[in-house]
This record gives C-alpha cells, sequence and structure tokens, in this order.
C-alpha cells in the first residue's frame, strides 16, 4: 500500500482508472505455497498451460531451445514467478506431467 | 470464421493483465482472459458488478486494457445499451466516422443476468441493440459468499440452501437462460466453456461478426464456491462437458449446432464427485440429476436433429 493517498484534488474526475492494465503493480506471488517449475527437457511445447492459466503467468518465450535428446524448439515457456498463484492448473493439465509443483520455501 | 480454430491460433498479446485479484484457479479469470484476446482492440466492455469486476478493478488499478465502463449490478444490459446508442448518435453528429464499427460487449455474472439483471437483459435483447452479452455462471453469488442464485443446480450446496436434517441444499432446478434468450428470437446464442478455449474463440469471433443482441453463457468453475482443488477447475469443466451438464452449442438463425459432441457420456456421479458442493447427495438425487440431464441432453438432440451427445456409458 502506498504511504500517503492523493486527495480528492489529484483524482481524476469520477475517479476514472487512466491506465490500462495496471494491476500488474500488484504482484500476487506472496499467495503461493506450490511453486510451479517446468522441465524444460521434457516439456513438448504444446501450448496447454500457457492457456489454461487464470493469471498469464506462463510465459511464452521466444528463446530456442536445444533439449538433452537435441531436439530444437524455437519458443520456451517459463513461469512468471510475479504473478502465479500456485493454484496448479498447469501441472494438472500437462500431458506429458513437465511441470513439478514444488513445496514454497522462503 | 469458417476454418476451425486450433490452440496455435490464439493470440500471444494479453489484453487482461495479471495482478488482479481473482482466487488461485478462478474459471472466471481463464475465460476473461480469453473473451478479451478474441475481442477487437476498440470494443467497450461494460461489466456487472460481481466476482470479476470487484477483483479487477480495485481502485486506483485495472486489470482491463480495453475501454471499460463500471454498472451497477442490475444493469449492466441497459448501461451496454446507452452505449451503444451513444456510438448511434456520435456516428450521426459526425464525431466517429460512419464506418468505424466499435463493438459494445456487457459482462455480468450469474446473480447479475439471471436474477437481478433479467429485466435489463430482456428489454435489451427485445430492443435489439447490437450488444454482446456475456454471462459468465459460477452457480451463485460467489463475491458476497456463496449465496443460492436462479443459477444455482438441483442440490448444490450455498450458504443460503444449508445441508442439514431439514434441508438438503437446492432443491429448485437451474433456470434456462439460454431458453429465455431464445424466447426473444435473438440472432445469435452461444454456451461456452473454460475447457473448450479454441470453441470460446470461434463462437467471439462469430458473435462479433453478427449485428444484434447476442448471449453467451460461460461455464465458469469457481474454487471455493464449488469446493473443488484450485488445480482441477479445467478437470471440472471438462467433466461437465463429458457428462452431458453442460453442453457446448451454438444457435445461429434458429439452427441448433452442437460444437463438442459427445459420443459416450459419463454418469453424472462422475461429475458431481469432484465438487464438495454435492457432497451430501443421496444415490436418489443424483439418480434425481441423472434423470434431469438426460431430458436435457434428449432435449438438445432434438433440436440438432440427430444423436450428437449419446448415451451414459456403462
Amino acid at each position: 500500500m502506498s504511504a500517503k493517498l492523493p486527495s480528492w484534488k489529484e483524482v481524476p474526475v469520477g475517479a476514472v482508472i487512466l491506465e490500462p492494465g495496471s494491476t500488474r503493480r500488484y504482484k500476487t506471488h506472496e499467495w503461493r505455497t506450490l511453486r510451479p517449475v517446468i522441465k524444460q527437457d521434457k516439456c513438448i511445447r504444446c501450448r496447454i498451460c500457457w492457456m489454461y492459466c487464470p493469471d498469464s503467468a506462463i510465459l511464452e518465450l521466444d528463446k530456442p531451445y536445444v533439449t538433452a535428446a537435441s531436439r530444437k524448439y524455437e519458443v520456451t515457456y517459463d513461469v512468471d514467478y510475479d504473478y502465479c498463484k500456485g493454484c496448479g492448473i498447469c501441472a494438472q493439465e500437462c500431458p506429458v506431467k513437465a511441470i513439478d509443483m514444488v513445496l514454497e520455501v522462503r | 470464421m469458417s476454418r476451425t480454430l486450433t490452440i496455435k491460433d490464439i493470440p500471444r498479446e494479453e489484453r487482461f493483465a495479471p495482478g488482479h485479484r481473482m482466487c488461485q484457479g478462478c474459471g472466471a479469470a481463464i475465460l476473461m482472459r480469453h473473451i478479451t484476446k478474441a475481442m477487437p482492440k476498440d470494443a467497450i466492455i461494460v461489466q456487472a458488478t460481481g466476482c470479476v469486476e470487484v477483483t479487477t478493478t480495485l481502485y486506483p488499478e485495472t486489470s482491463w486494457m480495453h475501454p471499460w465502463l463500471h454498472i451497477a449490478f442490475e444493469n449492466a444490459a441497459a448501461g451496454a445499451s446507452g452505449v451503444e446508442a451513444a456510438l448511434k448518435v456520435l456516428k450521426r453528429k459526425g464525431v466517429l466516422p460512419p464506418e468505424k464499427d466499435v463493438r459494445v460487449v456487457a459482462i455480468g455474472g450469474d446473480g447479475g443476468t439471471f436474477d437481478i439483471g433479467i429485466q435489463a437483459l430482456s428489454g435489451l435483447l427485445e430492443r435489439g441493440h447490437d450488444v454482446l452479452y456475456i454471462v459468465y455462471d459460477n452457480e451463485a453469488y460467489m463475491n458476497t459468499g456463496i449465496q443460492r442464485s436462479g443459477a444455482t443446480p438441483f442440490g448444490a450446496w450455498t450458504t443460503t440452501t444449508p445441508v442439514g436434517r431439514v434441508w438438503h441444499g437446492e432443491w429448485r432446478n437451474k433456470k434456462d437462460i439460454i431458453g429465455i434468450a431464445l424466447a426473444h428470437r435473438v440472432p445469435y446464442v452461444a454456451t461456452i466453456n473454460p475447457a473448450y478455449i479454441p470453441d470460446l474463440y470461434m463462437k467471439i469471433n462469430k458473435a462479433m461478426e453478427i449485428k444484434g443482441p447476442k448471449l453467451i453463457h460461460a461455464y465458469s468453475p469457481c474454487v471455493p464456491g464449488w469446493r473443488y482443488e484450485p488445480a482441477l477447475t479445467v478437470t471440472v469443466a471438462r467433466m461437465a462437458v463429458q457428462t452431458g451438464i453442460w453442453i457446448n452449442y451454438e444457435v445461429e438463425n434458429n439452427t441448433l449446432n452442437v460444437t463438442t459432441p459427445v459420443p459416450k457420456r459419463k454418469p453424472v456421479r462422475e461429475y458431481l464427485r469432484l465438487h464438495g458442493r454435492f457432497r451430501h447427495l443421496t444415490d436418489e438425487e443424483i439418480e434425481k440429476i441423472q434423470e434431469f440431464v438426460d431430458k436435457q441432453v434428449a432435449y438438445v438432440n432434438k433440436l440438432a436433429g440427430k444423436e450428437v451427445i449419446g448415451p451414459v456409458e456403462k
């Protein structure tokens, strides 16, 4: 929470929110007790975890990756640990079980 | 939209920012993320109060990247009608170029649509405004703490239909919102499910091309209200389709088309046992729900003209 709230003279008329997508400022990672970890060598890039994530916390990156079995992929899926709430849908839906839910220890 | 869309056709760009305070594994969050991706970027969203509204727009922040308007619980449809009428006037006065096509989308929860907002919704459908109304149906008033709504199915536990010696959960059946919309002779009505996302894209794309009032009924699993593990959201949504509790279809110009055929249905018991809200059900009550689903499936098969949803697998 911000220390000082703006006065009524400073907020826009009608309390309009002028910045789209500004909830990005609020990180929801503290909700998590289990963290998803993607095993890049096992992942088949099917896009299912990315599609079903409720928090847009699976990132689709244009980062080439060569697996241990020397299979080359153009995209990499990675978890955005700032926003992941740890629901585990990605691990549940992964067809090759390439996502592990690991206990978060801080 | 003639070609069948696949998972690879989903645009990468996010139009619904993370950092919203929806629950872990929220089904509505999956829906909203893909609904906003499927819509044109300049579409105007008019949203009724509900879970999604209060968790995505905590002042001074918003998750939405579309022009977005907050409307009270009962009048999302009325507000959307006003926005659509205002766009017409702006075009007539030359403020907006006449060829510019701004789409209007109203989003409401099941409480704000089935119960509180039904009058405004009926008005919107009857007056023929060019608005797409999306109702995300989590089958109770989840935002205020799981009170029953007109969308709560038979047998479900809620805080206002408790389970005890006298009451055994909800004893009334779910309201048929699609039937109500069809009675207004609207050009397009469809149902969507978060487990079948490419189907969602095809339906939203199609609805965006059709002029006139449209209604999309979305199945929206709710983790705290339905009492299941957050990881099972998509499993629950898929099981609803596989058991025939939920049928993915669209009705365009009075022709019903089932978009997710189920050749062999699973018994409803498999769906009900995933939910904590159905754990008190007796065998007779489950049998009653099975009969209700059988009737619903027979009705849809009759309208579709062929057996798209098959018999229960033994």
